[in-house]
Parts: structure tokens; sequence; C-alpha cells
């Protein structure tokens, strides 16, 4: 581990660590541009440049390892005119169209204008035109005239996504990022190229033009598109008035966690987020028609205890879904124990699989089953699989069935659904978005998604991640937890948790994976689950 | 003044340029020789002779052989500088067209002294008649059993493969020379790690300049001691001088590394035309500092021109008599280093350009007062912050011309449009008419 000096501070850091991220260990920001710890280093945009004791030239930190006893210094005049000197270069032919930029306000060079330049061109000549507003693939656009040629791009093409679709062309002042002969920039990580651009010259189609990014709040929560969990914020803006649309979510950006995805994300999961504002229930509902959510969780109370009273427990099934947090299926699995219910299953209806790629894509779209395995929900002995307790409760089996998101209309078919729904006895709904299924249920509740709540979800990894509640739910909705509690308290249920916080309290306390476990030390990048040996 | 000719011993003998020819005039005893040697010795002959890489850095080349590392297990490769592209330098296409076989030969004892089995010779894409007569050349040393398998019949085997360019200056960077020859553009790499330790295919590889490898076989054929003392102090052999501009006999001259720059331009060269005067020169290619007519009694070595100011570089000597304007040498000059910049760093792929903006207004007439402090600024922006050396190339020239001819440029920022016009007028009969001048 060498130990060196910057600017004055003494710093020990890990072998192999550059000069950019020893500063930073330090507490000093050397400024960068094509500089990207989850990309090989290009040495090019000469903005890292920094004094090394015993170096005559200046050198750049981030191909130049931190070595024992080096001193460096990032706060001479040298450094200082060097740095002025490439921000110079590189607004000579920058358009300077921050007006109209969608990267304003989130830009390497507004920013290192500010901290190291704050001059005025001294270019009496005309600058270069080149091409603006390329359509370069599915969810990305290019503006040449912006771009500082840092070859991030190209580079997270040629070895992450490993499709070789961007290129620099041409040479010199006038050369140009663009698409290879034939190609278009669309393949399963495309997005990405826009997170990593420094500037404004990749942007995204889908969000681009759409807000300002000072108005959005982050929520560094994690995606729920399939079994990777992997790490993300999540933009919303809450503001009616200085947005494009009334959509509350505005995008979906990847964080890093070197455990899980590094600093990447999928297009897959990157633009599922308008599925959180589109399609969405609203109101609880009896056959299509809206009541009170009070009414509503009243009837589903009385449901079960006449069934309970009439049948017993053994007439009753929960029908849960690996889409749900940990708290929401702990407090369904409490709620079962505490009435007796046996019968509780957190199994896909329809699977929901798809393609995997060996990389960040998982073929188990869901994003906790993980963890619906470890509370002992998942598929096991003695206990009916999704579609077998749809079959039973089809044979008039179930007295009771209260399917929590679980898209029904899908399973069964509608005829088969309108078959079900049609026989006396409870059967209930509690989804996120409206279907025909939800809105022909004798009853429906609606639930709030992964983005409305606190809570948590275990990756096919076994690590427990953290999610962050980054809008209020929509409509009356609400996490099913919070409904499995209010069922309890009115089915005589001790008070045992109020929020997601104290239910996973005593989901850590319930479940020897998750000892000790609490939302805070979840941190950002989450935690492994304990082994079952150690239990 | 004669004096001997090693390396352009057999220009103008056509006969040479075939296998037969070129054994006749006494070729590849060289490498029988030292393939007779333990390749170790070769490299410390080499090193005795003194012999500095004549791409232009004047590096000791074999010490430059001695990074490579000792017996790593794998391929390793020579990479063969024949993308002679600074602007005055003409001496590597004069040894590709003239005398192949002395590449080969130099090569092929290269490949032996560093355990290499595999060399590429990346030839400038405009060298097309360099390139087919080397062509033909490696055709006949394959023929000869000179390469393959058996090199002459030893055990060594040596394959070489002859590899055109596309027309970029850089792809003469060495590095960049690398990524051209793996197929993708030319940019130059990071260093570290060096082409020594990892270089063409991720191998260690040495690259050496034709002119370089084209005086191996002299040097191992006549002994290190004998090669040194050709030359002068740390400088071994004699060195190819392209000589051009404005003297009585351009051209390519085989002299001692001791003869002087006044001695290159007035007694070989013969001097300026009639009625001129020599004001400046420029000693080792385009991007060399210019010296003055004054600075003229400087050895041409590397060390010596080096002291001087400037540098030997492709030792390709330029002579400036006063019929030329500095405003005007220098506008091409920047624009051939703005045309040729990669684009890979910043500063250089952004300051090329503007400098040439600025000169070409000057140029024009439309110079401003701070337009020369503002050059220089460029100039101190650029240098030593970059990647490889093109910046410093580029930049090395404007601040010569500025230092050493800064009233001429002033002169014409005082002048205005006028002065813009001299450039063209003096040499011709009349002033252009009102309607040429927009």
């Amino acid at each position: 581990m060498p130990k060196l000096t910057i600017d004055g501070k003494e710093v020990e850091v890990e072998k192999g660590a550059n000069l950019i991220l020893a500063a930073q260990a330090a507490g000093v920001e050397v400024p960068h541009f094509c500089y990207h710890p989850g990309l090989p280093v290009a040495g090019n945009c000469r903005m890292c440049l920094v004094e090394i004791e015993g170096s005559p030239k200046l050198q750049i930190g981030c191909n130049t390892p931190a070595a024992d006893g080096m001193v460096v210094k990032t706060d001479t005049p040298k450094v200082a005119k060097a740095r002025q000197g490439v921000m110079e270069f590189l607004l000579l032919n920058h358009p300077i169209d921050c007006p109209v930029c969608d990267c304003a306000g989130e830009c390497y060079l507004q920013d290192y204008y500010m901290l190291h330049d704050r001059a005025h061109s001294r270019l009496e000549e005309g600058k270069n035109k080149k091409k603006k507003a390329e359509d370069i693939g599915p969810h990305v656009m290019l503006d040449t005239e912006r771009c500082v040629l840092c070859s991030r791009c190209v580079r997270f093409t040629d070895f992450v996504s490993k499709s070789h679709e961007l290129g620099i062309f041409g040479r010199g002042s006038t050369e140009q990022i663009g698409l290879v002969e034939g190609a278009r920039l669309d393949n399963p990580y495309s997005g990405n190229v826009v997170d990593i651009c420094p500037v404004g010259a990749l942007t995204d189609k889908q969000f681009r033009f759409k807000s300002r990014p000072w108005y959005l709040e982050d929520a560094e929560t994690v995606c729920d598109g399939c079994s990777q969990g992997c790490n993300i914020v999540l933009n919303t803006n809450p503001n009616p008035y200085n947005k494009v649309g009334q959509a509350r979510a505005y995008r979906v950006y990847p964080r890093e966690n070197a455990q899980v995805n590094q600093f990447w994300i999928c297009d897959e999961g990157r633009y599922s987020y308008p599925s959180l504002d589109q399609g969405r229930a609203a109101r609880a509902a009896r056959r299509g028609l809206p009541i009170p959510w009070e009414e509503a969780v009243a009837e589903l109370a009385s449901g079960l205890k006449s069934a309970l009273d009439s049948g017993g427990p053994g007439s009753v099934a929960f029908l849960l879904s690996p889409r749900l947090t940990n708290e929401e299926l702990w407090a369904w699995a409490r709620l079962a124990r505490h009435l007796g219910v046996g019968q509780v299953e957190a199994g896909d209806g329809i699977k929901r699989t798809g393609g995997a790629d060996g990389y960040l894509i998982q073929a188990d779209k869901n994003p906790n089953s993980e963890g619906a395995r470890l509370l002992g929900l998942g598929p096991r002995a003695g206990v009916l699989g999704a579609r077998e307790v749809l079959k039973a409760a089809g044979e008039g089996k179930f007295s009771a069935l209260v399917a929590v998101e679980q898209d029904l209309g899908a399973v069964l078919g509608m005829p088969a659904f309108l078959e079900l729904a049609g026989r006396p006895g409870l059967l209930a709904l509690v989804n996120a978005h409206e279907s025909e299924a939800a809105s022909r249920a004798p009853l429906f509740l609606p639930r709030a998604v992964y983005a409305e709540q606190e809570g948590s979800f275990t990756n096919r990894q076994g690590r427990v991640q953290r999610l962050r509640k980054a809008m209020e739910p929509w409509g009356d909705s609400r996490p099913a937890f919070a409904l499995a509690l209010q069922l309890g308290s009115a089915l005589g249920q001790e008070p045992w948790a109020g929020d997601a916080e104290s239910v996973f309290l005593d989901l850590a306390r319930g479940v020897p994976e998750f000892k000790d476990m609490t939302h805070q030390a979840l941190g950002k990048s989450g935690l492994a689950v304990k082994s079952a040996v150690a239990a | 003044m004669e004096t001997p000719r090693y390396l352009t011993r057999n220009f103008g003998n056509p006969g040479a340029l075939a296998h037969e020819g070129y054994v006749k005039s006494g070729g590849y005893q060289a490498l029988k020789k030292a393939l007779g040697m333990k390749p170790a010795d070769i490299i410390e002959e080499v090193k005795k002779g003194n012999l500095r890489g004549r791409g232009g850095a004047g590096f000791a080349a074999g010490v430059k052989w001695g990074f490579l590392p000792k017996d790593d297990g794998g391929p390793r490769y020579l990479a063969v500088n024949a993308d002679e592209g600074e602007p005055g330098t003409f001496k590597d296409r004069a040894l590709l067209e003239q005398d192949p076989h002395q590449l080969i030969e130099g090569i092929a004892i290269t490949c032996f002294a560093n355990g290499v089995h595999a060399a590429y010779v990346y030839v400038r894409g405009e060298f097309h008649k360099g390139r087919r007569t080397l062509e033909e050349a490696l055709r006949q040393a394959y023929q000869a059993g000179v390469l393959g398998k058996k090199v002459m019949g030893s055990d060594f085997s040596l394959d070489v493969h002859l590899h055109p360019g596309a027309g970029a200056y850089i792809c003469g960077e060495e590095t960049a020379l690398l990524e051209s020859l793996e197929g993708k553009k030319g940019f130059p790499r990071l260093k570290p790690p060096f082409p020594a330790v990892k270089g063409l295919f991720g191998r260690p590889t040495i690259i050496n300049n034709v002119e370089t490898l084209s005086c191996v076989p002299h040097l191992i054929s006549m002994g290190a001691e004998a090669w040194a003392a050709l030359g002068c102090e740390k400088n071994g052999g004699t060195k190819l001088y392209c000589l051009s501009g404005q003297v009585r006999k351009p051209g390519l001259y085989e002299l001692p590394h001791s003869t002087t720059l006044r001695q290159l331009v007035f007694e070989h060269g013969g001097g300026p035309r009639p009625g001129r005067s020599i004001k400046a020169v420029i000693p080792g290619g385009s991007s060399s500092p210019v010296l003055t007519e004054k600075e003229m009694d400087v050895r041409m070595d590397f060390d010596s021109l080096g002291k001087a100011g400037s540098m030997l570089g492709s030792a390709a000597t330029m002579a400036i008599d006063d019929s030329t304007s500095m405003v005007r040498l220098l506008q091409n000059v920047s624009r051939f280093y703005a045309h040729e910049s990669c684009g890979q760093c910043t500063p250089c792929r952004e300051g090329t350009h503007w400098m040439h903006k600025i000169i070409d207004r000057i140029a024009e007439g439309r110079g401003q007062a701070d337009d020369l402090d503002r050059l220089l600024d460029i100039c101190d922006n650029m240098a030593g912050k970059t990647i490889c050396v093109l910046a410093d190339a580029a930049v090395f020239p404007v601040q010569s011309f500025l230092r050493k001819f800064r009233a001429e440029f002033e002169e014409y920022i005082r002048k205005g449009r006028k002065m813009s016009l001299v450039g063209w007028t003096e040499e011709m009969p009349e002033a252009p008419t009102a309607a040429g001048i927009h």
C-alpha cells in the first residue's frame, strides 16, 4: 500500500490506484474528462495534469500509479495554467449553447469553467462547424459540436458493451465521434454512453427537453427489472410547473456498485420508469366501481374472517409475488402465520423470464425471487404453486384467495378468471397497475410500486439492497406491507410493526440469513445474506 | 571533398537492387558474420559503435535493444519505421528505392541479435516505388534463403512482412505505427507501458528507422571501433543529410557526423543562389527550431545541435534565403501540423489548428498587436502536455520563428494588407492588378 503526499496531505492508497483516485482519498479533486474508473485509461483530455516532485514535466494523474513517497502537487500555478489552457482549448470550438443543451447543470465543461478557467475566449477566427442533433440509435442523440472527444463512449462500446458501434473519424480539430459504417448505437447497454458523456454531446432521447436536471430529485434505489438488482438513481420531478408532461419519474441512471453492476445498467431497466406513472391503479374497487380504501380493507378483513370461521385456515390462500419487497413479503407471511394460513407462496403466476446475457441482464425478471426463497415463501413441498392454487380455487377448494401483484387475467385467461370471480367466497386482487382483471375483480386494492416505498430486495447473489422512496404512492395505493399490517390489526393480530423499517427489523430477527441487518446497515450498496451454515 | 560512402555505396548501381548484384558488391557478408556471433555480442557491438537512432530522437540503438525483457518466452517483434514523413526528409525513401537488400540485411542482423522471428516493415503509403522495390527484394531474399525458415543456412528463422501505411504523418510516431499495424486508427499510445515491454500485439517490440537498420550491416562488418571512428563522440558512423531549400545543390549527402551545418550548406550544397544570402536554416526537419545564419557553425550531430537549441531530427536541412518570408514559411509549416495532428489530445488537436488560424490571419494582413504573445501562450499550453511529441513538433517552429524573426511578423502586423502581398509580389514581374486583390 503506497503512502504518498498530495497537496501536503499524506494518504495511503490501494496498490495500483492512480493519482486521481489517490487525490480523492486526500480530499483533493483532480479535474478530468476522459478518465472513467470503469473504462481503460485513454489519457487524451490532458485535464488531470499534476506536478510530481522530481519530474520536470507535468504528468497526467489518470495514467500515473501512486507510488510510495511520491510528492504530488495540484495547487501550483503551473498546474492551474495547464488546466486553464486545456479548458480554453476545449471551449475554443465548443458552441456554448448551454441554454438549449440538455446537459446544462450537469456538465463538466460548465463546472470546470467556473473552477479552473473563467476567461473570455481569445479566438478571433470562426469556430468549426460540426454535425448537430444526429440520431445515432434508438435511445441516443449525438451533437458532435459539443463533444470534447474524450472517447469515453467509444471505449464503452469497445470494452463494456463490446458492440463496437462508435469510432472517432477524421483527424485533428475537425474530427468527430460517429457511427461505424452501417451501424446504429443499438445494443442492450446503449443508454450508458449518455451517463458517461461528460458534456452534452450524447443526450437521452427519452429524457431530453423534459426537465432541467436541477429540478430533479434523486432517490438512490434499486432497479426492479430483473434479479440482478442494479443500483440506480431514480430522478423524479415533483413540481408540476417546471417540466414537460405530468409524469413524476423522469430518468434512471446507474449508481456504482462494484459487487452488482459496476457503473452500468441495461437499457431495459433504464427505460422502464414510465411504468411507474402509466397505467397505475389509483382507487380500491368492487367489481370495477371505486370504493374508499378503508371500506375495501374492512371488506377484505371480514371476507377473510368468515372464510376462516366457516372453513378454517385451510380454506384461505395468499398468492404473493417475487416482485414484492422483503418487507411486503414478510408482513404477509406474518399475517398468514397469525391466521394459521398455510397456503402462502410467492411464485410466478406467469414465468417472467427473458433473455440473459451473462453480464447484467438476468433471465429471471423478478427482483426478489431470492428474497422470497429466503423468507420461506418460495416453491416448496406441501404448498401449492401459483398455478395449482388457482386451479384449486377454480375447483372451489378455497373460499378466500388474496393475490398480491399477480395478473390473474393473464395467468388464467379472462374467461377462467371471470368464472373464478363469479364463485361465492372472497377473491381480492392487490395490484399496482390497472388491468382487465383488476377492473372485474370482486375486490381490488391498489398497491404502491417499489419506487413509492422504503424497503429492500434480495438479488440473485443474495445481496440485500435497500430501496428508497422516490415519490408518494399513487392515488390511494399503499405498500402491500401496510395493507397486511392494517388487515392484521383488523383481525386481532398483536401490533408488531408500523413502517418498512420496523418490519425489516422483525424480519432480521426472524430469518437467520438476515441476522443483525437494519435498513441503515444496508447502506448504499447492500449486504450479502449470511450463509445458512453459520445459522 | 570525397568522403567514403557506406549507406549510399550502391546508389546509382541498379544491379544491386537484385540479390545477386547486392551479394556481388559484398552484401550479406555482415549477416553471415553476425550469424556466427553471439546475439548478446552483436548488441554490445552496436552499443560500442555509438549507433544513434536515425528516426529523429537519436536514441542509442543498442541501448533500445537492451530494454527488451530477457527470455520472456513469447514472441517479440521488430517494427521497421519506413513511414518517412517529416517535411524535408528524403533519406529512407532513397534507401528503400536504391538499396533494399541493405535494409533487409540490417533487419536480419537486428532480429537475430534480439531473438525476433517476425519483422514488420511499415512503409509510407505514398512510397509506391519504394514499396515495390522492397517487395521484390523480399521475394528474392526468401528465394535465396536469406529469409525464411533457415536464414542463410543457420537455425535462425525470420519472416519479414511489408505493410503499407495510408498517408498519415502521425503513423511515423512509433506507437501510432504499432496501432496502425494492428489495424487500428493511428493514435499514439500512452507510455508506460513502453513498446519494448508491451508493443505490437501486446508483445515486446523494437521499433527502428530504415536508416538505423541500414547502418547495422556496416557497423557489424567493419566493427564497432571503425564505425564509431567515422563519426564523432557518441555519434558513430556516417549520416544521411537531406539538404533542400534555397541552395545551389540540394540533395542527399552521406557525410560524417562531424560535418558542420555551414559546411553542409555552403561547401556541399554550394551556398545560396546568386545574389541571395542565407538568412536561416532549419537543420533537422520542419519541427526542429530554426537557426540563423550566425548559428551555422554547429556540428551536425545529435548532441551538438541539441546544445545549440535545435535538433538533428531526421537531418532534413532546409536552407532559407533572404527572398523568403518567414511569416509565409511558418504559415505553411503550421498548416502541416494542423492537418496532421491526430486529434487525440486536447492541446494538440485544438492548439495546432488555432495557431494555424492565427498565423494565416497574420499572413493575410489581418494580424493584431497581441497575436504574437497569444501564439507564444498557446505554445506554452501545448508543449510537453500531450501523449506524443507532435504538439512539441508543432510548437518548436512557432517559438523559434517568433524568437529569431519577430521583426518580420511585427512588420506584417503593422503594415496589414499591403504587407500580405509581399511574399507573392516580390518575385513576380508585375504587381497584381486591383482586380486581383480581394
